[in-house]
């Protein structure tokens, strides 16, 4: 594809250095759009933000509105919101229940279901069909656009524009197990996660891309958020979050039997990255939390004991945060949640935010855990508010000649990455490293320049041996 | 003049002397926070007070009442929170390295619209009344960073032995995707 930018030239990421222009440049952002956002799996929504028939909800990928929809067998799909007519939307509602979807501009009407001569999104309805088109339109072909590609795994539903990129699973490659942890039930049961109604969105002055950094393993921002952890906003009084062991220095309370040591991995075959554990095969000891709300501790106590009950001696990882490519990223204990970084202008994003619970957890757990969510996390979050202030003006002051010239620094941990344990094609570094982004940006370069997913396969990548290869350790 | 009309006129006076007390407690309470007194405006909320702003969603005609607002105590919000929560903002933005913050933002609350309701109350209780008000909250920050937030609240004031107290303030912002990249300032 020709293309004056070569994005293996601007991510230097043997040498750990990442030119500024990924972060500001409209031309770079106007090729990432296709060749990353066309071409990637991206998170749409959730099964339970649309439980009924025909419950829609409006949704993006990169820039562009989609519909995700529900049809009268309970197929979910998601259509590009846009009239193949005219271009107007067809919805400009965030969510509500409808079998047709009619334009506003000259009521071109497109049905959920389709009917016998259309597909699901079908054109069904074009007023004065005869009269004007005299024949002339086949309706069947001008239905709204389809993704190319769409999965519900375990509730999060994902999709992708591009029919030949590879199946979710295989994109995912192990970053699956990280996802499940996000997804499954506390107590170690599969999926039966659901949505707070209501999702957050707010527009930042920042590329997108320093948001899903961020969250694929930048353990190193303490500083941020140093103020909160005065303040102390824990579900047990003290810190940030119930305790949780991340790195030595980092964290002071040790419970007696820890799960094993987290650290970053990351999978350069896929992209994908996140802090967390290697797995491990029995369930640490029971550490008391939310214990300022002692029927939310009782609740845990009682889900750790089936926890341990359900997983036996099966694998099991914590992942506290990480980002699956390109734009993705989670919160996978405290708070529990699931983001995208969408794609507003090289210089802009907008954040989206769906706060998880377990389906079936008490009302009263679920308040408790909405009322820390929403006083951690969002625009509101004590914690939040610190992370776009820096990516803001990190964006704002990268974009003159000046700075410029001067490529970003990404050389912590490099040489010391080893292969993770038990985790396919994956790479961990258990001190503060940045390993996670390198390995993202490389990827990100890899989509940039790859003409076709034929060159994009991870089972085919030797990014993962490579980074091994040039290890020290 | 009758008996009745004096009473009326009574009544008048009565009502339009709570409407100067409440718009007095607003300005005052857009002074504290403009000029960044935060403890002081702390002590103009009561000790159980429901401090909640939803989100705002793009619905269809007449399904506004249901599902236009997330909904208090259930859903996702922009704030949903009580006194503690709002003691730890005060106290965070104190420590002079909450970034968001710091340097402080340029705030100034304007207040206006008050229409005050008298409601008939437990005689036992304290008295107390809903207040709403229409809101344009101007923020400014570093050179050219700019935030207006419009809205209404609907309040509700308790009357204590040291005046006026918010015990309840739901604010509507007139924003879908919020246009700010945080939300810093208090409402």
């Amino acid at each position: 594809m020709s293309s004056s930018i070569i994005a293996t030239d601007l991510v230097r990421h043997k040498e750990g250095k990442i030119a500024r222009d990924i972060f500001v440049s409209p031309e770079v952002y106007q090729r990432e759009l296709k060749q990353v956002f066309g071409r990637s799996w991206l998170l749409v929504g959730h099964e339970s933000q649309i439980p009924n028939k025909y419950d829609y909800f409006v949704s993006r990928m990169g820039e562009e509105s989609v519909i995700m929809t529900r049809d009268k067998t309970n197929k979910i799909h998601v259509f590009l919101n846009t009239c193949p007519h005219r271009g107007m939307k067809v919805c400009r509602y965030d969510q509500g229940n409808a079998r047709v979807f009619t334009c506003p501009y000259h009521a071109w009407s497109f049905s959920v279901d389709g009917n016998k001569n259309a597909p699901p999104g079908g054109l069904v309805g074009v007023p004065h069909f005869k009269k004007a088109y005299q024949g002339g339109l086949d309706k069947s072909k001008w239905g709204l656009v389809p993704v190319a590609q769409l999965v519900n795994y375990k509730g999060s539903i994902w999709a992708n524009w591009d029919k030949n990129a590879v199946d979710f699973e295989t994109y995912l490659g192990d970053m699956k197990i990280y996802l499940d942890a996000v997804l499954d039930h506390r107590d170690g049961t599969p999926g039966g996660s659901e949505v707070i109604g209501g999702i957050q969105k707010w527009k930042v002055p920042s590329n997108w891309k320093f948001g899903a950094e961020n969250f694929i393993g930048d353990l190193y921002h303490i500083t941020s958020h140093r103020s909160v952890d005065m303040v102390s906003i824990g579900p047990s009084g003290a810190g940030r979050r119930d305790t949780i062991k991340l790195d030595d220095e980092a964290e002071k309370h040790i419970i007696r039997k820890p799960p094993p040591r987290m650290g970053s991995i990351g999978f350069p075959n896929h992209g994908h990255g996140l802090i967390g554990t290697q797995p491990h095969y029995a369930e640490p000891d029971y550490a008391a939390s939310f214990t300022l709300t002692p029927i939310v501790e009782e609740y845990y106590k009682e889900i750790y004991h089936r926890r341990v009950e359900n997983l036996g001696k099966q694998s099991r990882v914590l992942t506290p945060v990480g980002t699956i490519f390109p734009n993705c990223s989670f919160h996978g204990m405290q708070p529990r949640a699931l983001f995208t970084w969408h794609p507003n202008g090289a210089q802009e994003m907008e954040m989206w935010k769906w706060y998880l619970v377990d389906a079936d957890a008490p009302d009263e757990v679920k308040n408790v855990l909405r009322q820390y969510y929403l006083r951690y996390a969002g625009p509101a979050g004590l914690t939040e508010q610190d992370d776009m202030e820096n990516w803001n003006y990190a964006t704002s002051a990268s974009s003159g000649a000046r700075a410029g010239l001067y490529p970003y620094n990404y050389q912590m941990g490099l040489g010391f990455e080893s292969q993770a344990t038990d985790i396919k094609d994956a790479i961990f570094t258990a001190s503060v490293t940045e390993q996670n982004q390198r390995l993202f940006y490389n990827r990100w370069a890899e989509f940039m320049d790859a003409d076709s997913w034929d060159n994009l396969h991870p089972d085919a990548s030797n990014n993962f041996h490579d980074i091994l290869a040039r290890s020290q350790s | 003049m009758s008996q009745s009309s004096s009473n009326q006129r009574s009544d008048a006076i009565e009502a339009l002397l709570l409407q100067r007390e409440i718009e007095a407690f607003y300005y005052q309470e857009a002074e504290l926070l403009d000029e960044r007194r935060f403890e002081e405006w702390l002590d103009m909320l009561a000790e159980d007070i429901i401090y909640f702003m939803p989100l705002r969603r793009n619905v269809k005609y007449g399904e506004h009442a249901a599902s236009e607002n997330t909904r208090q105590g259930l859903d996702a919000a922009w704030f949903d929170e009580g006194k503690h929560t709002l003691t730890q903002r005060v106290a965070q933005i104190a420590t002079g390295i909450h970034w968001a913050e710091e340097p402080l933002s340029r705030v100034r609350h304007l207040v206006t619209n008050v229409q005050v309701e008298q409601r008939p109350h437990n005689t036992d209780g304290p008295m107390e009344i809903e207040a709403k008000s229409r809101f344009l909250v101007y923020r400014n920050r570093i050179n050219d960073e700019t935030d207006i937030f419009v809205g209404k609240r609907t309040d509700l004031l308790r009357h204590q032995d040291s005046g006026w107290v918010v015990a309840k303030r739901v604010i509507l912002l007139d924003q879908s995707t919020l246009l700010a990249k945080n939300l810093t300032v208090f409402f």
